[in-house]
């Protein structure tokens, strides 16, 4: 008979490489003993502690469809939030921040609620401020982050970590305004839908209302938080919770007595809907997922997945690549270079220009001066020319003058000597004299307006 | 709550924020303090097992420097602090095996793992530090190296599409080991630490500091503080990052009393008293390595390992590196700035 050779399969003890490949290839090194970094989760933890955490909740619903409630009775406080009207022209966010601390634990906790969503006629514009105000929030983060000197330790985080959106009771489906808000919000936040007020819907009518809401998210391609399944402890808890969404709730901020606790709770004629009671509404399944579950995955969802495809976008639309022209990576840094290697030249041409400009109206400027200065030189000398004749005439008619006078002075001293001697034909020289004399004194007279001229008189 | 235009007169005032897109938004304001616990449990604490889970998930990096010169002791020091065996020891050269010619820088990587904590470690020996006859800047390869590892991270931190967990592979501590001369410090030490102990957090170490008594343990750890001090050289923990009383009175004590450590290391395991412990066989007797009387070095594990671990990364991360990251910006011109302070001339391209 013919052996059966069966084939033994050898089964190799975990292939080094495979565990390896966890391990990005490094080698596992056993311990020998007790090293003690065992106590590294601590203190990080410590740390963390002690710088304290953030977390911020951005609300969005109708008014009146039990926002400020709901968020009273998860965190067991009445923050101070005032009832908003119906007549408000446009939405707008009223953003408050709180500090709650629970055994050694301080929280940041910031309520953005919407204010006048839904109630306007025309709600084209109801849901772009809420976009912008999540991506203000992005932008102040990155800012941050891109600063050369920056303290991203210290800093107050303000990104919306967790939406929830508030669907009105109808019992019917989704209304348009909530597809397109969730739509537009689905890649910026976490959104997690809440149908409000629940307790006006029975049982049977809000699993139909539901299923008929998710089937409407999916189909419109909305992507909600799903709570995350990957980590064994919980995994089994969220999927049970990923089925009952969207959550149900009820809120109350009065209290009531039953048996002999004081629960939160809302009385009527009928009967008391207790906020905490599982068989009544989701309130307790919302807690426990949003705070107690999944507090830390929010937040670093919200940091891994939607503010890096933030950044991502607005980095692309400042113009700058990881690849660059010929396919090869290319740095921020090398791009941004580029950039501002352009931009100074930018700058130095248009400086050049100015410059340029400047010497021109300098020039002319100048050139005009010249011209008017030697107009003005022109003038001038005309002037002094004008002035030197005037002064050479005056000089002649001086010197005309002054030999008048001399002949004049001679001849009076001639006169005055033929006086003294006598004479014998005196008669026609004495006649003489007198036609003489009266010429002269005649010859004064008309010069006599001459000051200069002394005043002779021969009579 | 904020002042902002008040909406009709219909309504009571109210202060809204309302942001303009791209403009630097309004960050809300001092925060109200409430007290939770007064009206029940809510469950905030439980974001601290959230953290601590996540973070056990993810495993740490921890990439620690071994400075020294050859036969101090730092391959023995860094098996016995982390209970394996990290690294190779030379022991001793071969003829065969040429002393390098200049100081090379090996990085060995593994994974350990304790209490479901997984640490990636990264041990960096600098084999021919201080061992030529001419050792002028010796430091610089080392240098160049830790500012490299810099310059890794921030071209990870930069790029537009970034991994989700950027590979850190800064160096985070740097054991300096000084000679346990008995004197005081050399200058070589002196003169690394100057330059060094502005990029990286330094522990400096007496090895083999079973050459030494008790008393001139002492006075030799005094004249050495008192020299790096009056060399103005800042070891970690460095005084200007403390944060508050707390961390102040606690690193002031191991500023004054316990550093630098004066360290022992062994592999081998010897019977004492009925126990196996760690230490070196002498005709005179047995050192015990994790004996508090006999050496420092379980302070040391204590220090680096279970108390300051974390603190050594965040120092690197936000003092360090920020600050090679800062210097390296401004003498690039700067990332694109969308608030115009770094540069007056920039014109931002938004």
């Amino acid at each position: 008979c013919m052996h059966e050779v069966k084939m033994i399969r050898l089964f190799l003890p975990k292939d080094r490489d495979e565990e390896n490949c966890k391990n990005d290839g490094y080698r596992t090194l056993p311990l020998s003993g007790h090293v003690g970094f065992g106590s590294l989760p601590d203190q990080l933890v410590k740390k963390s502690i002690k710088q304290g955490f953030c977390f911020n909740i951005l609300c969005i619903g109708e008014t009146g469809s039990g926002k400020s409630t709901l968020i009273n009775s998860l965190f067991n406080t009445t923050f101070d939030d005032p009832v908003s009207s119906h007549f408000l022209p446009s939405v707008k966010l009223r953003a408050q921040t709180y500090e709650l601390q629970e055994a050694n634990v301080l929280l940041k906790l910031t309520i953005v609620n919407t204010v006048g969503f839904g109630d306007q006629i025309n709600k084209e514009n109801s849901y772009q401020p809420i976009v912008d105000y999540i991506d203000a929030q992005f932008e102040a983060y990155l800012q941050e982050e891109l600063k050369i000197k920056r303290s991203l330790f210290s800093y107050h985080d303000t990104r919306i970590h967790v939406c929830l959106y508030f669907i009105s009771p109808t019992g019917h489906s989704l209304k348009t305004l909530d597809l397109l808000a969730m739509k537009s919000l689905d890649s910026k936040v976490n959104i997690i839908p809440i149908i409000g007020k629940a307790d006006s819907i029975s049982k049977t009518e809000l699993q139909k209302f539901k299923n008929k809401i998710m089937s409407e998210l999916v189909s419109n391609g909305v992507q909600i938080y799903q709570f995350p399944t990957d980590d064994e402890t919980i995994s089994k808890i969220n999927t049970i919770m990923n089925g009952h969404l969207p959550f149900a709730v009820v809120g109350s901020t009065e209290e009531v007595r039953i048996g002999n606790k004081m629960v939160r709770a809302r009385q009527y004629p009928w009967g008391i809907v207790q906020v905490e009671n599982e068989n009544h509404c989701d309130f307790v399944k919302l807690r426990e997922m949003l705070i107690c579950t999944n507090m830390e995955d929010l937040r670093e969802q919200t940091h891994a997945r939607h503010y890096e495809l933030y950044r991502r976008c607005r980095l692309e639309e400042m113009g700058f690549r990881d690849i660059g022209p010929e396919n090869k990576p290319v740095s921020l840094q090398e791009a941004y270079e580029a950039k501002r290697h352009e931009f100074y030249l930018e700058l130095q041409r248009k400086e050049e220009e100015m410059r340029q400009q400047f010497v021109q109206r300098v020039k002319e400027k100048e050139a005009i001066l010249k011209e008017a200065e030697q107009k003005v030189h022109a003038k001038f000398e005309e002037r002094m020319l004008a002035l030197q004749e005037v002064k050479l005439k005056l000089e002649k008619k001086k010197k005309v003058l002054e030999d008048e006078i001399a002949m004049f002075v001679e001849k009076k001293a001639n006169a005055e000597v033929l006086q003294s001697q006598p004479s014998v034909s005196t008669p026609l020289l004495s006649l003489k004299k007198d036609k003489d004399r009266k010429k002269y004194v005649l010859m004064l007279v008309i010069r006599g307006s001459k000051k200069k001229f002394l005043h002779i008189s021969l009579l | 709550m904020f002042k902002g235009p008040v909406e009709s007169k219909n309504e009571a005032a109210m202060s809204e924020l309302v942001p303009e897109p791209r403009q630097k938004p309004v960050v809300p304001m001092k925060p109200v303090g409430i007290n939770a616990n007064l009206l029940g449990y809510i469950g905030i604490d439980t974001i601290i097992e959230q953290m601590r889970k996540k973070t056990m998930k993810t495993g740490f990096d921890f990439n620690i420097m071994v400075v020294g010169q050859s036969g101090l002791g730092k391959s023995t020091l860094v098996n016995t602090l982390f209970k394996s065996q990290v690294s190779r020891k030379s022991s001793g050269w071969n003829r065969e095996e040429k002393i390098p010619k200049t100081v090379e820088i090996k990085a060995i990587g593994h994974v350990i793992e304790e209490g479901g904590v997984k640490m990636k470690l990264t041990v960096i020996d600098t084999p021919g530090f201080g061992d030529q006859i001419n050792n002028e800047n010796c430091w610089e390869p080392i240098e160049k190296y830790i500012n490299e590892q810099y310059e890794k991270f921030l071209k990870e931190e930069v790029n537009i599409a970034r991994k989700k967990r950027i590979p850190d592979t800064r160096v985070h501590c740097c054991l300096y080991f000084i000679s346990p001369t008995g004197h005081s410090l050399r200058p070589l030490d002196l003169e690394f630490m100057k330059h060094l102990s502005k990029v990286v957090n330094i522990i400096p170490v007496i090895a083999k500091a079973d050459t030494m008594t008790l008393e001139e343990k002492t006075e030799f750890k005094q004249r050495v503080r008192k020299e790096l001090e009056v060399n103005g050289i800042e070891f970690y923990p460095q005084k200007e990052f403390d944060e508050d009383l707390e961390d102040k009175t606690e690193n002031d004590k191991i500023r004054q009393e316990s550093m630098p450590f004066a360290v022992v290391g062994s592999d081998k395991e010897y019977q004492v008293n009925g126990k196996r412990v760690l230490g070196r066989k002498t005709p005179w007797g047995i050192i015990e390595v994790e004996n508090l009387t006999h050496c420092e070095f379980a302070l040391l594990r204590d220090f680096v390992i279970r108390t300051h671990l974390q603190d050594l990364k965040e120092v690197t991360h936000n003092i360090h590196y920020e600050t090679y990251r800062a210097k390296r910006l401004n003498d690039n011109g700067g990332l694109p700035p969308m608030t115009v302070e770094t540069e007056e001339n920039h014109e931002s391209n938004l």
